[in-house]
């Protein structure tokens, strides 16, 4: 890098200027500002979140302090504590996490088939998938819940958990049906030929060859449908009414609102355990994230 | 393409009669084909039925066709078009600073700076929080006695105006102040595909116009956004789309308020179905949010490509 930048500067039409000195300089101005830049964006990116992590440690007095710090002076855990006490976090967190579990495992288990038809075989059916990909994207949720909550009301499924749980398995799979296919595509079918050649019948070559190698992409796109259904609120806020069946984003809802200055540090502190889990799942998961994008991108 | 056709190839030797093939592939479709269409595909066209009906939350008597007579209302209903118009500022004001700080970001990215890492890192953690928390860590840099942003100005001296503002509840400052919260929520997806897109850009084609003496801006012109703009074309049509269908941001910050100020299309609906059920008429409104949606989109897709081909 550094020398293609040398030679760029060497070969500029300026026969009389002494090169060396003040394109080196130039250089150190031009890395200057991308530090800079750099450094800038670290600090929007990153302050709105360092204060919720301070404002969780903090105790009530500071709280109510008219000169906020940065650094809570006498970090605490009471909020922690007081958080579970107001709200029923623990229940909360066991829904999301049937919920997010449950319904990943299931748009897994239906997505990965289709995916590789739609991967291997491309025809009408391939385009009208991802055309269906991009067109559910486009639709305000409104259109679609209304009618959801009236046929799930039928089956006396509205205020029920398996409902939930049908709707995020089913809300997830355009985008695992989108990356699965992804990652299908990076098989190379020589290999799935191969097994073929050996006498190895249709099914025991999905089976024995191309589920394993599909193994790290599987566990990916389930991870992520994991962390969108742990996440997700506008679904869970009309379905679901019995306080004892909220997910974690609904029932977090319920500290705003009549939060006094002292009721921030639990707000803050139950915010940050629900944000966990995703956070500590998409670190895990995201170089093959973004992969997955690449590879859903490339084919277009 | 090889590879696409490798399979089928590898059954026609054999001659394997067509049908076998296909009940092979209904077989493997027909699991997540089902539950897309029963629980996808079925609701949605439900969904645009009933804009055309009275339907109505717990009510007996039988639902029944109406006609246009929810769009007419529509027309009319001013509320609706205010929040329609708001939905606008907000898409608009939330993708485009989005689409050039992300552009920025990525570039950075792009180049081999130290820190970069944890600058990848701090870029994706956004993406990875629920929606619901975002809303309530703004609510605590925007809270008037106890948030970062105030403190912060009052130490920098520039709080004259107004000591303790209360930033989303001020007629003025709920709007900007829910957008900047939209721009930091959405950065993300627009720099990794940005990022991604950038992968496409020629290294030998920057390399050669920096021979030939092309200042920076000028190689970003003539190399880098043709290979980018497919990416970034893309990314902001979705972003637009998303932004302006978006929900628990702003009802968790703002609620719609103050006075109906950042009162977003979809918050209106959602009032409208599920506070007021009015089915049928919440239905109409998100109609016609498609509507409008599609034919911004349709023109701006099309000018773009058009401003391809002139140049």
């Amino acid at each position: 890098m550094s020398q293609v930048s040398t030679v760029r500067r060497a070969g500029r039409k300026s026969p009389v200027r002494p090169a060396g000195r003040r394109t080196a300089a130039r250089r150190t101005a031009t890395r200057t500002g991308q530090y800079a830049a750099l450094l800038a964006y670290l600090a929007f990116l990153a302050f709105p979140f360092l204060w919720l992590v301070s404002t969780a440690f903090k105790p009530p007095r500071e709280l109510g302090s008219i000169h906020p710090t940065w650094i809570p002076g006498a970090p605490t855990l009471d909020n922690f504590r007081q958080a579970f006490t107001q709200q029923p976090l623990l229940t909360a967190a066991g829904n999301s996490l049937l919920a997010a579990a449950v319904s990943a495992v299931i748009a897994i288990v239906l997505a990965t088939p289709m995916a590789y038809v739609l991967a291997r075989h491309r025809g009408r059916l391939a385009r009208a998938a991802t055309g269906w990909v991009v067109i559910s994207q486009a639709f305000p949720l409104v259109l679609v819940i209304i009618p959801l909550f009236l046929i799930l009301k039928n089956f006396h499924l509205v205020d029920s958990r398996a409902g939930l749980v049908m709707v995020y398995a089913v809300w997830s799979l355009p985008f695992a049906l989108w990356m699965l296919t992804g990652y299908v595509r990076a098989v190379p079918p020589e290999v799935e030929e191969a097994a073929a050649v050996d006498g190895a019948g249709r099914i025991r070559t999905l089976v024995s060859v191309t589920a394993p190698l599909l193994a790290p992409g599987i566990v990916a796109t389930g991870l992520f449908a994991f962390i969108t259904a742990w996440n997700e609120f506008f679904f869970a806020l009309v379905l679901l009414k019995s306080p004892e069946k909220q997910t974690l984003p609904v029932v977090l809802t319920h500290f705003i609102g009549t939060e006094g200055v002292a009721d921030l540090g639990p707000l803050a502190a139950a915010a940050l355990l629900a944000t966990l889990p995703s956070l500590l799942l998409f670190a895990v998961i995201q170089r093959r994230i973004t992969g997955g994008m690449l590879a859903g991108a490339v084919k277009s | 393409m090889t590879l696409a056709t490798a399979p089928r190839r590898s059954a026609a030797p054999g001659r394997t009669p067509a049908p076998r093939r296909d009940h092979a592939t209904w077989f493997l479709v027909l699991p997540a084909l089902i539950p897309i269409l029963v629980l996808s595909v079925g609701p949605l066209l439900y969904g645009i039925g009933l804009a055309f009906t009275d339907a109505q939350s717990g009510r007996t008597r039988a639902t029944g066709f109406v006609g246009a007579l929810n769009f007419t209302d529509l027309l009319h209903d001013t509320l609706f078009w205010d929040s329609f118009r708001i939905g606008l500022v907000w898409a608009l004001g939330v993708t485009v600073p989005q689409f050039f700080l992300a552009l920025g970001l990525a570039l950075l990215l792009n180049v081999n700076l130290r820190l970069r890492w944890l600058a990848r890192a701090l870029a994706i953690v956004p993406w990875a929080m629920p929606e619901v928390v975002v809303g309530i860590m703004w609510r605590l840099v925007y809270h008037p006695d106890a948030g970062i942003l105030n403190e912060t100005l009052r130490d920098l001296g520039l709080s004259g105006t107004g000591d303790g503002r209360d930033w989303l509840s001020g007629l003025a400052t709920a709007l900007p102040a829910v957008i900047v919260v939209g721009v930091w929520a959405g950065m993300p997806q627009t720099t990794v595909s940005l990022l991604a897109g950038l992968q496409n850009v020629p290294k030998e084609l920057h390399e050669a116009a920096a021979m030939d003496g092309a200042g920076a801006w000028r190689r970003f012109r003539t190399v880098t956004w043709p290979a980018l703009k497919p990416v970034a074309l893309a990314i902001t049509a979705l972003n637009f789309i998303w932004n302006f269908n978006s929900f628990a941001l702003v009802f968790v910050l703002t609620d719609g308020g103050p006075g109906g100020r950042t009162r977003l299309p979809m918050l209106f609906a959602y009032e409208e179905a599920f506070r007021y059920g009015q089915f049928g008429y919440a239905a109409a409104m998100g109609l016609a949010m498609v509507a409008v949606i599609s034919i911004l989109l349709a023109v701006y897709l099309a000018g773009r490509l058009k401003g391809d081909d002139d140049r």
